[in-house]
């Protein structure tokens, strides 16, 4: 365990050692300084700004000193906003971030499982057909359209939610609702697929001679053992939720990551795109460890070893 | 009668060759035997829902790439005077599609007013320079369809062929390409799509391919290594070796066709894919740009006029749903085809 944790966790940081590299010299091949106005500026004005930028050094020199700073948490400074760190944005706007893709997971996930699981015992019927249709909605519609509808429809039309912005709970309920729709439909089909599975395993058909209620087969037997393998989908999800939070907080003006991210590649913010893209290789990585090891420790049958496979 | 068996004395005459043809014959096999292609169409047929979406993506298949035979409009030429137009059908006088809008709730001939003469009519209506939206429509399917296409072939090509590699020579070769699989796929898609777009600053369809080329074909490869390891030690794969057959050719001639259900399975999942990321990339403003347009940057166009001009965004949306819809119950479809377990 200890062995194949600390592979783990070596092949981790040689990840994210390979995405800062070529991150970082993909941006070093793009035009683009952090001086604005450069027509204005005096040479030595722009040597001054160049400088504050350490963009004055050989790019090599840039290099160790970007992936040296890493190491102290610093990602370098913005180009956009003159003089704030990028480490100092991305942890301003973690928080609404956060908050939605947890809230997006929790509805997803809730709703999902009752969603799959219905399909699952009222397998093929009506109820299992709309349970289908449903999530293979949620699949097909992407996060943009779906949240330009409900922003209209539940926000502008209707009046019954705010349309955009950031102040409170109220506001966070259209993008939790647009973030959701995906991790849904994925966490319905999953449990579905599995509790077909499970639901005609032997242990069911025990569970059933025994006299035992419905509910009590479904809630105590067949959930219990759909749930295990749910962890595994936890790594998809949080990809799905970044992709989804770009778009969906940008369109819904949310302070978040996302719409910071889209912002800055409009932009050419360079060092914003850098540390973003390092934050959130980081953050999957890191969840793809857990979810192998609580894996591990909830499903007995799988051992971790250290020779991978 | 109580005879002892063993007491029992066989002669050569006690025998009598069978003729061949009387008995029943328990080798023979009674259903004509079907090549793979068959095979597949057969299932494909039995389930009514992959059918019909097989159906409608070979509609968008030639109404995207034959279209244009039929309707010439160029997707590109602006006529400001018509611009924002809704949709108007000849003949049809259903609100939404007889060219009138609700303007500060009165009912106006928007045709009319731009002075359009009575025989123009724009089926899907006009962007707001005028462009024909039908035609927009159709180009930025023809975009969607090709990614997918591209997307199939590195899918096939590198997936498969880097999965079947790993898998066949084994040892420190499979380990460090498995090592390589795992990093490539532990960086989120997002991020290599937006790197892409950023460093071919913003040159539309080359960078989408590139995001895929890198990420797209790491799901493919697991999945035929792990059939390829189970198969190479499987008789008919060792008889093959045994008689000196090369690797090339039994990977082409024994391990392909077994692997095909898992390659189709897996690349009807890997187009709805790449189909959404390009309109996402397109939405946001980094992949496909204009005057090409997309099914992405004609959603996000017509967002902007979403509160008075609604079908803007509804067709391209409608289109992008119904592409995707298809393709993930295709997929659906044929892993349940393919699946030996799966009840029906």
């Amino acid at each position: 365990m200890r062995k194949y944790l600390l592979k783990r966790i070596f092949y981790l940081f040689l990840t994210l050692f390979i995405v800062a590299t070529v991150t970082f010299f993909l941006m070093k091949l793009m035009p683009g300084t952090p001086l604005q106005n450069e027509a204005k500026l005096t040479p030595s004005e722009k040597a001054a700004i160049l400088a504050q930028y350490g963009l004055d050094k050989p790019v090599w020199l840039q290099y160790f000193i970007y992936i040296g700073g890493i190491f102290k948490g610093s990602l370098g400074l913005s180009f956009q906003f003159s003089d704030q760190a990028v480490s100092y944005i991305i942890g301003s706007r973690m928080g609404p971030s956060m908050q939605l893709g947890g809230q997006a997971l929790i509805v997803g996930i809730i709703f999902g499982i009752i969603l799959g699981a219905i399909g699952a015992i009222r397998k093929d019927t009506w109820a299992d057909r709309l349970a289908t249709v449903l999530s293979i909605l949620g699949i097909a519609v992407p996060s943009f359209v779906l949240a330009i509808l409900l922003q209209y429809y539940l926000g502008l039309k209707t009046g019954w939610f705010p349309v955009a912005g950031w102040s409170g709970f109220a506001y966070t309920i259209l993008p939790t609702l647009a973030l959701a729709a995906s991790p849904l439909a994925e966490t319905a089909r999953f449990i579905r697929t599995d509790m077909v599975d499970v639901l005609s395993s032997d242990y069911i058909e025990l569970a059933k001679a025994k006299g035992l209620s419905k509910f009590g087969i479904v809630y105590h037997h067949a959930l219990r053992n759909s749930l295990i393998p749910m962890v595994t989908l936890i790594g998809p999800l949080a990809a799905a939720l970044m992709t989804g939070s770009m778009v969906v907080e940008n369109i819904f003006s949310v302070p978040g990551i996302g719409e910071q991210f889209v912002k800055s590649i409009l932009v050419n913010d360079y060092p914003t795109i850098m540390g973003v893209t390092i934050f959130y290789s980081a953050l999957l990585c890191l969840l793809l460890l857990l979810t192998d090891i609580v894996y591990g420790i909830i499903d007995p049958r799988i051992r971790l070893s250290g020779n991978g496979d | 009668m109580a005879e002892n068996p063993s007491n029992i004395e066989i002669k050569p005459g006690d025998f009598e060759p069978l003729d061949k043809q009387a008995g029943p014959d328990n080798e023979r096999i009674a259903a004509p035997s079907l090549t793979f292609s068959q095979d597949v169409w057969r299932r494909l047929k039995s389930n009514k829902t992959a059918f019909v979406s097989f159906i409608v993506i070979v509609f968008m298949f030639l109404v995207a790439f034959g279209g244009q035979a039929v309707y010439h409009v160029d997707p590109n030429a602006q006529a400001p005077k018509y611009a924002n137009l809704p949709p108007k059908l000849p003949g049809v006088n259903i609100h939404g599609l007889n060219g009138h809008l609700t303007q500060s709730g009165q009912d106006v001939d928007a045709y009319a007013q731009a002075g359009a003469k009575s025989d123009i009519h724009y089926i899907l209506g006009t962007d707001y320079l005028g462009r024909d939206l039908l035609a927009r429509i159709m180009y930025g399917t023809r975009i969607s369809l090709l990614i997918a296409l591209i997307a199939t072939l590195i899918d096939l090509t590198v997936g498969v062929g880097f999965g079947i590699l790993s898998g066949w020579k084994g040892g420190r070769v499979d380990l460090f390409m498995q090592r390589v699989i795992e990093i490539l796929s532990s960086i989120p898609q997002l991020v290599v799509m937006v790197l892409m777009a950023t460093a071919f600053t913003k040159t539309g369809m080359a960078s989408i391919i590139a995001a895929i080329a890198i990420t797209g074909w790491t799901t493919m490869a697991r999945l035929t290594r792990a059939q390829t390891l189970q198969l190479k030690n499987q008789d008919f794969i060792l008889a093959a070796r045994t008689l000196g057959e090369s690797a090339p050719k039994i990977a082409w001639k024994h391990l392909l066709p077994n692997l095909s259900s898992v390659i189709i399975i897996q690349t009807m999942f890997t187009i709805p894919s790449a189909i959404f990321f390009e309109a996402f990339l397109s939405y946001i403003g980094i992949g496909i740009s204009s005057p090409q347009a997309s099914l992405g940057t004609l959603i996000s166009d017509g967002q902007k006029n979403f509160q008075f001009l609604p079908y803007q965004m509804w067709y391209p949306a409608i289109v992008l749903i119904i592409l995707m819809l298809a393709f993930n119950l295709l997929g659906d479809g044929m892993r349940d085809a393919f699946d030996p377990k799966s009840k029906r």
